[in-house]
């Protein structure tokens, strides 16, 4: 990974390109909002050139992510970050809003060290994404059959689930299966998901 | 998926009843974890190893971070161990100095692999490269050197913590030298126990260090406290391949570790507010670099 510190750069890195991930595309702009040791040291430990890198969809051995700000610029993407006094849970603790001009996201995200992260909240939803394992983020209408249709995907595959979770804002309104497997899922896994019915959207976190 | 062990007692018991080295139940169990094959693991460890080798070479030649802090020291050790005149050992001093080699390249922003993170990125690759030289390892033993470490390394990050916002700097370079002393005693043919006597006696020695930068870089004193956990680690590995022991047991050093961490207040756990941060000099440095910088933004 590009140093100088695997939870303040790597960790930093990460969060953005998983924000990236779930937002499916290049977002025209960012707003970041960093706790604790991040908004105390952000700067020395370049976890705002990090996010950025991340939102540009560099992984952490990309020496690109050293000019994120630059290249976010050529983009056209705007940024800002703001450190919050406000306390925490966990002291490396940043939340990524972005968006463009069709929708806009929010997400949490922890580093919790060695580069490892934790995704803790997405548009309002609290999740509990450990990071340790390969996971599938799904977006759908809260519809009954939805999580029967993506076991039955998953199961076609021969993917095992270790951990699932759902959540919905309102009976009816927008639901999230986060859904921790055992190995890494195929790009061609993610297309068929993507495919059912009532299904937004559909995102990996590889391990 | 049930790892193969949950923490040192259980690694060492397990590679004493199957008489196995400590790496190959770290690899075994990754296999497992991971359901990949050994030869893909081997490959992998191996590209971190290429990695770790570029950094030493890149930081032996020589580099200097942005702010200035740091930079150059590892030149200035090689060129002293030349002299023949090193009071402490040249393997020690050379330990020392790739292990400087290495954080400087790190804090430079260049590439490393996480040992177990960034900011104590120096003591496994600096102690390896040293021992090298001595105990002429094959390439496969230099490989498996790192998954001695990360054996302990996945106890450590599974039973306490390995980041310095949460459990000081022990729990970064403390681990890092602890990891890196366990693989030093494998490679020299010590026991699975004498590899775990060395983690706790390293360990021990750590406790209580907290994580200070200056500005909030990860220079002062990050480097240096590679180089000092690096030169515990050797020497640790001695104590225990002596046949010294811990009365404490490994297992407990590293929850004492844990506990001591929780236990910090949020100045010493890498907020630069406290500690070598909040010295005079550590200020001046701080408002020398960014002055009174705006915070970034790009709009």
């Amino acid at each position: 990974m590009i140093g100088p510190s695997s939870s303040h750069t790597a960790g930093a890195a990460r969060i953005g390109r998983v924000a990236r991930d779930i937002f499916g595309r290049q977002p025209k702009w960012a707003r970041v909002h960093l706790y604790g040791s991040f908004a105390e040291t952000y700067k020395g430990h370049s976890t705002d050139v990090a996010i950025i890198g991340g939102l540009l969809d560099y992984d952490t051995f990309d020496e690109r992510i050293k000019t994120s700000f630059e290249e976010a610029e050529k983009l056209g993407m705007t940024f800002e970050f703001i450190p919050e006094t406000a306390s925490v849970e966990h002291p490396n603790t940043a939340r990524i809003v972005i968006g463009d001009e069709r929708s806009e996201m929010s997400m949490m995200g922890i580093s919790i060290g060695g580069g490892k992260i934790e995704i803790t909240e997405l548009n309002g939803f609290p999740l509990r994404l450990s990071g340790n394992h390969p996971a599938i983020l799904v977006v759908h209408d809260d519809r009954s059959g939805c999580i029967a249709n993506v076991a039955n995907c998953l199961y076609k595959y021969d993917i095992n689930i270790g951990h699932m979770e759902v959540s919905r804002k309102e009976k009816g309104d927008m639901a999230l299966m986060v859904i921790e497997v055992d190995q890494n899922v195929d790009k061609e896994v993610l297309e068929e998901l993507t495919a059912l019915p009532n299904i937004t959207q559909v995102t990996r976190i590889a391990d | 998926m049930e790892p193969l062990f949950r923490n040192v007692k259980e690694l060492v018991a397990r590679a004493e009843a199957e008489d196995k080295l400590i790496s190959e139940i770290m690899i075994e169990q990754e296999m497992l974890i991971t359901d990949r094959s050994r030869e893909d693991i081997m490959k992998q460890m191996e590209r971190n190893l290429t990695v770790m080798e570029e950094a030493v070479e890149k930081g032996l030649k020589g580099v200097h971070s942005v702010s200035g802090l740091t930079g150059g020291d590892a030149v200035l050790l090689q060129a002293y161990i030349e002299t023949g005149n090193s009071l402490s050992g040249d393997l020690l001093l050379d330990a020392v100095s790739k292990a400087v080699a290495t954080n400087e390249v790190n804090a430079a922003m260049g590439t490393i692999c996480a040992t177990p993170t960034a900011g104590s990125a120096g003591v496994v690759p600096g102690t390896l490269f040293a021992v090298q030289n001595k105990l002429k390892p094959t390439r496969e033993q230099m490989i498996r050197y790192l998954f001695t470490s990360g054996a302990f390394g996945f106890v450590v990050a599974n039973n306490a913590s390995i980041s310095g916002a949460e459990g000081g700097c022990q729990a970064e370079v403390g681990s890092a030298a602890g990891m890196a002393a366990a693989a030093i005693v494998e490679m020299a043919g010590g026991t699975p126990q004498q590899s775990s006597e060395a983690f706790a006696i390293t360990l021990k020695n750590m406790l209580g260090l907290v994580c200070d930068p200056v500005a909030g870089l990860v220079e002062v004193p990050c480097v240096k406290r590679n180089a000092m956990g690096a030169a515990n680690s050797v020497v640790a590995a001695d104590m225990a391949l002596a046949g010294v022991t811990s009365r404490i047991p490994c297992d407990e050093v590293i929850s004492a570790m844990y506990e001591i961490g929780k236990s910090m207040p949020s100045a010493l756990r890498e907020t630069a507010k406290g500690g070598l941060a909040a010295t005079p000099t550590g200020k001046w440095l701080e408002a020398k670099i960014f002055g009174g910088a705006v915070v970034g933004s790009g709009q």
